[in-house]
């Protein structure tokens, strides 16, 4: 199993979708809107070989309660802007779309950690800070140091799509199953 | 003095509350955690192995310090018991209220209660008619927190069917799920209501995920088997395991409908009664 450490480089090239790894360094929590904060206002960190986290953390006296990932689909309108200012690598639940997989291509890959596992990913980090605090605790951006957080890679640089691949699997098991049209909802 | 003005009471009934959302969010009950370490021991995919063994060890995480399973500890869905004699009042629901106020400051809880339009939060997950009380007879005072996340709720899904239509419900559900995919953090267990009225049927279909999930009925167990043959897997990336248990619950309808309403519950299916002293 490979160990990634932040800020990511070119190493990342090399990871395929399936691969199990682990990340350790600064991750920056981001939701939507931190996103839009961040179009609005320029970045409050340097974000060259920088990792988003997709999660609106429980914060209690400047401590991490619990820091699940949260569902990244909300953010596929408003991650090109990211990718393109240097980010290298995305942290969160559920893949994202086939346009950001294309914006992935050659620069940047997207990490799937366990939903829910809000209590895992909490022992396995530190508050080191966080801006924006105004936009509130799920929104706001926190800094938070990982300690090999264990993640699998989703969707790589080279357009592999561990989701996409699991989603057309299923749609063919469907079709197998009802071959007529779907109930059209 | 009548039992529902009585501040002793009403203590009692706050203190229950707070002690049922905390339980709730902290310990998953005993019949779910053998569901997923099951499902554990037998998954073959290795992607979905890890997956799960994360989620075993979140659990036991959560509970070493008692700290919430997840960071969305959703919104606290409350459902009573009231034994014959008594009758509820808005000062019960107040009380009720009360709890879930205490617990989500002393958890903590993320508070995730907004106005739908201005997205101003509440800051205690009360207000603006919620959470929702559910209230029937039974033979002891009780009070269930059920916490619902959004991840699993945004992609429920309610279709009013012909009743023609009747052998098709199992296809609805199926697809409910193959349109989630791996956003409801699967393995799910689904709760499902079929007929009753539009509303009665997404209650029937929430009620549902309060049935204990050590077993199936034949018509349970081959939906349950058709969703595991989509292999979405744990989170989506794969695997035998998606769902974990289907629950339905009927109840009669229209002669000219077939309401079929199908409540998605992520692997943290929270869940827990405490009595109410009297």
């Amino acid at each position: 199993m490979k160990h990634l450490t932040t800020p990511l480089g070119e190493e990342i090239l090399d990871l395929k979708a399936g691969e199990m790894v682990t990340l350790s360094g600064i991750v920056y929590t981001a939701r939507d809107e931190a996103h839009l904060h961040i179009m609005e206002h320029g970045f409050p960190f340097d974000p060259h070989g920088a990792v988003l986290y997709h999660c609106g953390p429980v914060i209690q006296d400047n401590r991490i309660v619990v820091a699940g990932p949260t569902t990244s689909a909300r953010m596929n309108p408003l991650t090109g802007f990211m990718i393109d200012a240097g980010i290298r690598g995305i942290i969160g639940k559920g893949g994202m779309s086939a346009h950001v997989r294309d914006q992935l291509r050659g620069r940047a890959v997207y990490f799937a950690f366990t939903g829910g596992c809000a209590n895992l990913a909490a022992a396995r980090m530190n508050l080191t800070g966080v801006h924006y605090s105004e936009l509130g605790m799920a929104e706001a951006v926190w800094i938070i140091e990982l300690d090999k957080l264990p993640l699998t890679v989703a969707m790589d640089a080279h357009g592999g799509d561990l989701f996409a691949v699991v989603e057309g699997h299923a749609h063919e098991v469907f079709q197998g199953m009802y071959p007529t049209s779907t109930t059209g909802i | 003095m009548s039992v529902s003005g009585d501040p002793a009471f009403l203590k009692s009934l706050s203190d229950a509350t707070w002690k049922a959302v905390r339980d709730a969010e902290i310990n998953l009950p005993p019949d779910v955690k053998t569901r997923l370490e099951h499902a554990h021991r037998n998954e073959s995919v290795l992607v979905a192995r890890k997956e799960l063994e994360n989620i075993l060890e979140n659990i036991r995480l959560a509970e070493e310090r008692s700290a919430p399973l997840c960071q969305d500890t959703g919104i606290p869905v409350m459902y009573v018991t009231i034994p014959p004699g008594f009758s509820w009042s808005p000062e019960m629901e107040q009380a009720v209220h009360e709890g879930i106020k205490k617990a989500t400051n002393d958890v903590p809880l993320r508070p995730n209660l907004v106005h739908p339009l201005t997205r101003e939060n509440t800051r205690t997950n009360t207000g603006l008619e919620m959470p929702p009380v559910h209230v029937c007879t039974g033979d002891r005072f009780t009070i269930t927190a059920l916490p619902k996340g959004a991840g699993s709720e945004n992609v429920s899904r309610i279709h009013m069917m012909n009743p023609s239509e009747k052998g098709s419900i199992p296809r609805f559900i199926v697809e409910t799920m193959l349109k989630a995919g791996g956003r409801p953090c699967p393995p799910v267990f689904l709760g499902v209501g079929v007929g009753g009225t539009f509303d009665k049927a997404a209650s029937l279909a929430k009620e549902a995920l309060l049935e204990p999930v050590d077993s199936m009925t034949e018509y349970e167990q081959d939906i349950c088997d058709q969703v595991n043959r989509l292999g979405i897997g744990p989170m989506g990336l794969g695997g035998d395991t998606t769902c974990l248990v289907v629950k339905v619950k009927f109840a009669g309808c229209h002669t000219a409908s077939l309401p079929v309403a199908v409540n998605i519950q992520c692997w943290a299916a929270r869940r827990a009664t405490v009595e109410v002293s009297l």
